[in-house]
């Protein structure tokens, strides 16, 4: 298929960003990823159209509602068949958009990409030419830099690794087929699936880590729940350390929803006050607490916040009731809290992680944040170099393709050449990520490993 | 001086690669000369005599498909046949004869003696003579002046050979034959890089010297395939091979002496190939193993000699006997020749085309062991694209190049002249990545008609050709549509084969697709079925089995094949493009490549230079157009 696929607006939080897909297959990815209300097909679209819709993803789920433009060859940036999909900002929203791309068959674009391929398109002037392959170069430099730099990293030495083993095997089964009569041990199957298993778990869980390397990178989205008036943007300037939210004894005062980046340890959190979830009838105040829904379906780590002064009320247990285990239960103002309520609030959220603060005071706060920096420990400092990139996770991901591919040829009882080539083409995914190519590697591996030959 | 006879094309050297050259030359209708040091050592096998084996029978379908000779003279002469891994899938089943040797020698000698256009003459060649820079022929050692337009060496072994046998070495051509001595001077003259490599041979051993009861027996197939794709007659198996070992005797032997090995003192300079240890290396290197494998086969049918596969040596003469005498069953054995190791020049050929004409020397070919390959089979397949590329371009038509999708003679000559090697080069299954597609039971219907093409194969088997195609075509689309309903017979068929039975009706391919299925086994429930020959029905259930795996090779292909269309021009300057790091641009202007896909193969050039290039070559396009167009 092609089409590439980047987040075209800046990296960061705005009203609306932009994902790019271009490419002949452009219209084909988007239309998989973006429903138009109208029912309209995306590939019918003529160019410098638009249409309002859903971004769904795999399973219909509905991740953010949208504009999409087509723009159709050769009126068009890159000169190819584009879609622009414009939905809310919000970086995790974005790059969820950009990864439902991927998963629908779009290449992660390079950086100048674009620019490449509009120049490609014959979109560009000769001297602007220059300009470009001076950035494709500079791009590769970055590459090469990275990768040098990667290359003490964990990531590197993993996707080596495995990388390494796929090879050990492919030479394996290259001396069987290439060597057929020399007294060399005989390949099992039961080894060839052990070596696929183990190869295929560890890339599992290096594209598992994609997720929390894009949290550690850009932060953890985080928020802060409570009815109003518990006190959540009192703890969101203490966690800041200065005030940002408008803070007053008056219920339903925060009605946008404020991002701050703050660091707690080795994990940033990207974390979001909101305004209370409670039944209103101002208009106003009705679109902030439909953004704090919003927004609590997309975070990672909740930070829900009772008053300990008072008993819980129905909005509290329904709070309690909605929250899942990665939660983080605040019971605040334990300067003047009651034991009966804790006790209550206690009961309610069995099984999570509790901590009982005054945001006033500051009372609490170290205990918070060693249970929220415990909660992502697995992704802390030394583990930095382990998480992939969307390219990087693309490459794991077609290679645990062809190793489930090779995997069911084994066990369907296919022939070994077919085998070998799936594996093949995996260990080829994998040299792409470390700047090796595999047949040369293969045959070194024959002749060391091996005495073979007349 | 005038020339005694003036030719069109001269070929240089009579083995494998040269008859091959010399044959498509002249069966293209191009006078052409082929030189050798002794008429006696036409297409001779200096090392085993047996022709195929992994990859390399590959190769020989290859050739055959093309229009080649050195299947039909290994069906010809062969005393012995093998599939080898039969079992292990079709990509990787490689056919291999044991042949007589002699009269494979002969078959090839007549074959050139008969052919139109083709002379056949005995004489070493000291000279390429060349007039205002552009070859005009051929100087003899006698001084002899002979024309020719295109010369294409093939000196094997010979060129500068020289034979180590323990501390012993002399100037010697393979199997006692002269070395050709003043040509690699003349070569370098015209500015060709040379360098040295080395192989090596095992004794042969008289059968009277063997006691076989202490070996183990090897037969051939009983159904035999040749490896012509026209051959159809009945084919039959005239000896046995024997397998013995070596023990830890034989080691000691070895390890004691190993200071005397010619190897292993130092004096030879050439790179060994890694494929072919001699037993010292074996010994050595692997120490761990208990005993080596080693193949006693015979010479021929008019010989008591047998060649010992396995058991290649530079020792001296009396440690080979010693450590032979240790091995079970060779104890009493008498050897005939001594093994020997042979160090000769070659080139490097990453300065040659994919048409294997020099580019720095127009109308000058190399083929075979001088590009630094190894084998019969691999010297043949480059000496079939010499000659007709030779052939091609003085008739001035268009040349003909494989690309490594379309053949293992593709990717041979790729690998060659853009990796280059580093040790003499033999072809591996495992160095094809589209081996699902490339079988050698499909080589006719990959090659065929590119060798009709360029003129090689005659309209009578082009049409048999296309007849076969269209028969496979239609075979496969009726099994994808034809239902086969269940039935008692049919369940207690699937159920034997140890497969699940069906209880709606279900497509033939699909069962067909089943590993335990085949499509003949399946034949009694599939009542329409046309009565077709064995090679299409295994053309059609290879079709149908690999399915998937084939549709992924073939989409490889056609992204391997975007880049290859992307065309670079030789006498590009890279060092002069900008946003090129300056490694690539050096190793593109020691490769000069065709096309943007053979860059992407050289070592050193990464995705962002590919990119710089791809650009460039817009941009560069862009411009010429424009001042076409003023």
């Amino acid at each position: 298929m092609d089409a590439v696929c980047a987040v075209s607006t800046a990296q960061a939080q705005g009203a609306i960003s932009v994902v790019r897909i271009s490419g002949k297959d452009a219209l084909i990815v988007a239309g998989k990823v973006f429903v138009p209300l109208s029912g309209k097909r995306i590939e019918k679209m003529t160019g410098y159209s638009c249409a309002y819709g859903n971004i769904v993803d795999k399973n219909g789920e509905t991740l953010d509602d949208g504009v999409i433009t087509v723009f159709r060859e050769p009126h068009s940036y890159t000169g190819e068949d584009t879609a622009e999909i414009s939905c809310h900002g919000g970086i995790y929203v974005t790059e969820r958009v950009l990864r439902l791309c991927c998963e629908n068959g779009a290449e992660p674009a390079d950086r100048g990409e674009f620019t490449k391929r509009a120049f490609l398109n014959g979109k560009m002037s000769l001297t602007q030419a220059e300009a470009v392959m001076d950035i494709v170069s500079a791009q590769g430099e970055l590459t090469l830099k990275s990768a040098r730099l990667s290359r003490e990293g964990r990531l590197f030495e993993e996707i080596k690794a495995v990388k390494a083993r796929l090879v050990t095997l492919l030479g394996e089964l290259a001396a069987w087929a290439d060597y057929p009569e020399e007294d060399l041990p005989q390949v099992e199957g039961s080894a060839v699936l052990e070596t696929i298993d183990e190869c295929m778990s560890v890339q599992r869980r290096l594209v598992e880590n994609y997720d929390k390397g894009l949290m550690l990178k850009k932060g953890v989205p985080s928020v802060i729940v409570g009815k109003p008036n518990v006190g959540k943007s009192t703890l969101l300037n203490l966690l800041l350390g200065f005030e940002r939210a408008i803070v007053t004894d008056t219920a339903g005062t925060t009605r946008d929803l404020l991002e701050e980046s703050v660091r707690l340890g080795d994990v940033t959190l990207r974390l979001c006050d909101t305004a209370g979830l409670r039944e209103t009838d101002d208009e106003v105040e009705k679109i902030g607490v439909e953004l704090a829904r919003r927004r609590l379906d997309e975070s990672v780590l909740v930070i829900a916040v009772f008053d300990g002064s008072e008993t819980p009320c129905d909005e509290d247990r329904a709070l309690a009731k909605s929250l899942d285990k990665n939660a983080v239960v605040v019971i605040n103002k334990s300067d003047k809290s009651s034991a009966a309520a804790v006790e209550e609030y206690r009961r309610l959220c069995a099984g999570l992680a509790v901590v009982e603060m005054s945001a006033v005071d500051g009372v609490g706060r170290d205990e918070l944040e060693g249970i929220i920096a415990e909660r992502f420990a697995g992704f802390d400092g030394e583990g930095a170099a382990l998480f992939v990139n969307e390219r990087q996770k693309k490459r794991l991901e077609m290679s645990i393709e062809a190793l489930e591919s090779a995997r069911e040829a084994l066990l369907s009882g296919m022939t070994l050449d077919a085998v070998t080539v799936e594996l093949e083409r995996s260990a080829e995914q994998l040299a792409s990520l470390t700047g090796e190519r595999i047949t040369d590697s293969v045959v070194d591996e024959i002749f060391s490993r091996f005495c073979v030959g007349k | 001086m005038c020339n005694i006879a003036d030719f069109d094309i001269a070929v240089i050297g009579a083995g494998h690669a040269g008859c091959e050259a010399a044959l498509a030359a002249a069966r293209l209708g191009l006078k052409t000369v082929i030189f050798s040091i002794s008429l006696d050592a036409v297409a001779n096998m200096p090392c085993n005599p047996s022709i195929g084996g992994t990859a390399k029978g590959h190769l020989v379908r290859e050739i055959d498909a093309l229009g080649g000779e050195m299947g039909k003279a290994a069906d010809a002469t062969f005393l012995q046949s093998r599939m080898l891994n039969k079992g292990k899938g079709p990509a990787v089943h490689s056919l291999r004869v044991q042949s007589d040797r002699t009269r494979y020698h002969l078959y090839m000698k007549r074959a050139l003696e008969q052919t139109e256009n083709l002379y056949l003459k005995q004489d070493e060649i000291v000279e390429i003579i060349t007039d205002e820079g552009k070859i005009s022929g051929v100087r003899s050692k006698l001084g002899t002046a002979y024309g020719a337009k295109a010369v294409i060496i093939a000196s094997g072994t010979y060129l500068k050979g020289k034979v180590f046998v323990g501390n012993v070495s002399y100037e010697s051509g393979p199997d006692s034959m002269l070395p050709a001595k003043g040509l690699s001077a003349s070569l370098e003259g015209l500015g060709v890089r040379l360098r040295r490599f080395k192989t090596g041979t095992p004794c042969r051993v008289h059968r009277r010297s063997i006691d076989f009861s202490k070996l183990e027996k090897q037969d051939g197939d009983e159904k035999i395939t040749p490896f012509s794709f026209e051959n159809d007659k009945p084919l039959e198996n005239k000896v046995s091979c024997y397998i013995g070992y070596t023990n830890e005797r034989t080691h000691k032997v070895i390890l004691d002496n190993i200071n005397r090995s010619a190897m292993y003192s130092g004096q030879i300079e050439g790179v060994g190939p890694r494929y072919c240890p001699s037993i010292e290396d074996k010994v050595k290197r692997f120490s761990d193993k208990s005993r080596h494998q080693l193949f006693i086969e015979p010479m021929g049918l008019d010989t008591e000699e047998c060649y010992v596969q396995g058991m290649s040596s530079s020792l001296p003469e009396e440690v080979q006997l010693e450590f032979m005498r240790t091995i079970e069953g060779l104890e009493r054995v008498e050897i005939m020749r001594n093994a020997y190791a042979i160090e000769y020049d070659c080139c490097d050929p990453t300065q040659l085309l994919p048409t294997l004409e020099f580019k720095s020397v127009p109308l000058l070919y190399g083929a075979g062991q001088f590009n630094g390959t190894s084998g019969y089979e691999e010297a043949a397949a480059q000496g079939l694209v010499a000659g007709v590329n030779a052939a091609l371009k003085l008739k001035g038509e268009e040349p003909l190049m494989l690309d490594r999708a379309s053949s293992y003679i593709g990717t041979l000559i790729d690998d060659l002249v853009t990796k280059g090697c580093s040790d003499p080069y033999r072809m591996l299954t495992s160095r094809s990545e589209y081996r699902l597609i490339l079988r050698q039971d499909n080589a006719d219907l990959r090659l065929t008609e590119t060798g009709y093409r360029a003129g090689l194969i005659s309209e009578d088997r082009y049409q048999r050709l296309l007849d076969k195609k269209v028969k496979i075509e239609a075979e496969t689309e009726r099994v994808k549509k034809v239902n086969i309903a269940p039935s008692d017979k049919l369940n207690e068929y699937l159920i034997s084969c140890g497969t699940e039975k069906i209880t709606t009706g279900t497509k033939l391919s699909r069962l067909i697709k089943r590993p335990q299925l085949s499509y003949r086994g399946l034949a009694e429930f599939d009542e329409q079925r046309p009565r077709l020959s064995d090679e299409i029905c295994e053309q059609v259930e290879l079709n149908i089995k690999y399915e998937g795996y084939i549709a992924i090779q073939n989409e490889q292909v056609e992204s391997m094949r975007r880049l290859e269309r992307k065309l670079l021009s030789a006498d590009t300057d890279y060092t002069q493009i900008r946003g090129l790091r300056l490694e690539a641009a050096e190793k593109l202007n020691k490769v000069k490549p065709l096309s943007v896909g053979q860059a992407s193969r050289i070592s050193g050039v990464n995705p962002a230079d590919v990119n710089v290039l791809l650009i460039w070559l817009k941009a560069y396009k862009k411009g010429e157009n424009n001042g076409g167009a003023d």
